[in-house]
This record gives C-alpha cells, structure tokens and sequence, in this order.
C-alpha cells in the first residue's frame, strides 16, 4: 500500500471473493454485454469475407463464380443470415449506448441523447436503404 | 400487510470463520423503513454483533452501500416495501471488495484509486491558501455538476465486472471524479491526471458494460463520464498527430 495514512492499524484477514467463470450470466446486461462483444466476431468474419470476395473478382470470372457458389450454399446462407443478425444486434445495442458519449449543444441547450440516437438510426436506415438498392437494382 | 421480512445477512467473522455464511433474522415489515433501518433493527435488538458501515441515513454519505439479493444498493435509499415479504432479502457486502468483517468491505483500493486521479482543482497560478475569486457561467457549471454529485459510495464498481476480473482497473467513480475536474473551466489539471488515467488499467479498461450508471444513486452516470474522457483522449491524440501544432 503507497499511502501509509490508509494502512490498517494491525493484519486483517480478508476474505476474497472468488469471481466466477460463470460471471456474465450473473446479471441480464452483463450477458447482454458479452452477446454484444461476441457479435463482433461475426462482423468481422463477415468483414474477412468481403474482401475474400473482392479478391476473387480479382482472379477473374471463374474464381468468382466458385466463391458465389461457396456463398450460395447452404453453410454460406447460414452464416450471411448469422452475420446479419449479430451486425443487427450490435447496432441496436450500441446507438442507444452513444449518447452517453457525445455531448451536443444547441445555444446553451445540450441535444437530449434520444435526438443522438435517433439520428445514428436514421442515418443507418438511409445507408441501408442506398446499399439495397444498389445490391437489389439487379 | 405482512407483519414481518427476513433478512438473509451475510456474516464474516475472520476469528471464527474461513468464509461467509447467511444468518437469518426475522424484523418488522414497517412500511416506513427502508434496509437500513432494518438492519439497525436487527443490530439494536436481536444481534450486536452484525457489523456494517452506516452515518447519515439520507443518502449523502455513501457508507451505506451493501447487495440487496445481488443488486448493489445504497441502504438507506431503499424501502422494504420494494421487496415481496414472503421472500428473504439477502444483504452481503458490495462485491468485488475485499470483506473485512460481515457486511464491511476494505475500501482502501478505492481510496489509493481516487487519490491517484487527483480529484482537486489543480492550479499553478495561486497559492492554495490565496483568497481568490473564480467566477462560473450556468453552462460552465451545467458542464460538470452532474458529475460532482457522486457520493463516493461504490456501488458503482460493485457493479462493474471489469473490476472483479482486473482489480487494478481503476473504476468507474474515480474516472467519473476525474472528468468532473477537468470540465470544471476553472481547473488546469488534464494533463496531470490523464498521466495516471492514459493507460490499460485507467481509462482504456472500461469495457463499456454501462451498469455503473444504471446503480448510481445519485444519477452520476460514470459510464458517459468515461466515454467522453476516452473521446477527448483519442481527440486530442488525434490532434497532436495530424496537426502541425498539436492540441495547443
């Protein structure tokens, strides 16, 4: 202990809880918490994956053709439907969390969070919106 | 309306015991009272022995601080009436502290935490004991009051798991004291606590679970005092790396 103005007058015996492995599931938002950090792992493969794809429109029509195949399988379909679930998750998640870390003022008025999170959804809808159309025009 | 709750305390005593057990005690359901109150029941009437920390009984102090079934609770802001009195309330000590006896946690981590962040107004311009007049507009004030009503009860960092899993994390109040300093327009003191806050085990070990905020009795909000810090930290690195003359 660096500050000898705290230390106890005479050895106490501390008991120490022990933490869990099981922790996470001690509290609803402390699983919420882990279901959002894992999702993580699905937006990045799904990130990985992407640029597998660009790779192969680099390596020309064939190559494409196997890995949109790989893709359409059954296996592909599941984890795209996976990936976008958990990139949904985290997103719901995580824009109510974001006003908690932007603080805007109009005059001497600060924004209210809601404002902060309804924009960032708004802003998601729109681009989500504009990818589809682009991706669906055919 | 049930005449009578149980309360389920949790007892440590390090002379006799090697680890917690629950005793079980029987206390009026009054419907004025709040945990508190009854523990000093319990105290007063049944058992001296039940040891924990208590002084203002309105909400102030933040000595009070104890689980209630498992959520981290300020016992004197609390009613019974919150609680179905066919069921047991267990009361045991905040976790992630290290018990001392009963319902007493060893608060020094915290105590050595907050002093590290130097939560004072830190000036080199006047002497401390210099009578001198620092005057604040309503949005000055507005910018860091909400932070400085945080009561020091921990309650906060018993419902933070990062602190049950790395100690040293120094956690959400501190941090919250921290930030409310360096929104105060009238302190200069950043760059001194941000050499304490700038490192794994500071500022950039939140995890952002944001459970600090939702137990605050006070509505602190520690987890966006965090995220802000952790905001105007990366800003100013930014700054410092893409612009000629840095953050000045």
């Amino acid at each position: 202990m660096s500050n000898p103005s705290l230390a106890p007058t005479r050895e106490l015996k501390l008991y120490r809880r022990p933490i869990s492995f099981w922790w996470w599931l001690d509290r609803p938002a402390y699983f919420k918490f882990v279901v959002r950090e894992l999702t993580c792992l699905f937006v990045g493969a799904f990130a990985i994956l992407t640029l597998l794809q660009v790779r192969a429109v680099g390596e020309g029509p064939e190559a494409y053709a196997a890995f949109a195949a790989m893709l359409a399988s059954p296996a592909g379909i599941g984890f795209s439907v996976l990936a976008f679930l958990a990139a949904v998750y985290h997103t719901v998640t995580w824009f109510p969390a974001v006003q908690t870390t932007i603080v805007l003022r109009v005059g001497e008025q600060r924004v209210p969070g809601s404002v902060i999170t309804g924009a960032h959804m708004a802003g998601w809808l729109v681009v989500s919106v504009v990818v589809a159309y682009i991706v669906l025009r055919g | 309306m049930a005449e009578t709750i149980r309360l389920e305390v949790s007892r440590y005593r390090p002379e006799v015991e090697s680890e917690p057990t629950l005793q079980s005690y029987e206390v009026p359901y009054n419907k004025d009272w709040v945990i508190l109150d009854a523990l000093n029941y319990v105290k007063n009437q049944i058992d001296g022995s039940v040891t924990f920390r208590w002084s203002c009984r309105m909400g102030v102090c933040g000595s009070c601080g104890m689980m209630a079934n498992g959520e981290p609770k300020l016992t004197c802001a609390v009613p019974l009436t919150d609680y179905d009195p066919t069921q047991p309330i267990r009361i045991e000590p905040l976790q992630f502290f290290p018990v001392v006896r009963d319902l007493v946690i060893d608060m020094s981590s915290f105590l050595e935490k907050l002093s590290n962040v130097k939560p004072w107004i830190i000036r080199d311009d006047v002497e401390a004991t210099e009578a001198v007049e620092f005057r604040q507009t309503p949005v000055e004030l507005d910018a860091y009051k909400q932070f400085s009503m945080c009561i020091n009860c921990m309650i906060c960092y018993s419902a933070c798991p990062v602190i049950g899993l790395e100690p040293e994390f120094t956690g959400p109040a501190a941090i919250a004291l921290a930030q409310r300093y360096n929104l105060d327009s009238r302190d200069k003191g950043k760059e001194e606590r941000m050499d304490a806050l700038d490192a794994h085990e500071g500022l950039w070990g939140c995890t952002f679970v944001g459970e600090c905020t939702k137990v605050c009795p006070k509505n602190v909000d520690p987890a966006g005092a965090i995220q802000l810090y952790k905001m105007g930290s990366a800003t100013d690195y930014l700054k410092s790396m893409l612009l000629p003359w840095g953050t000045k």
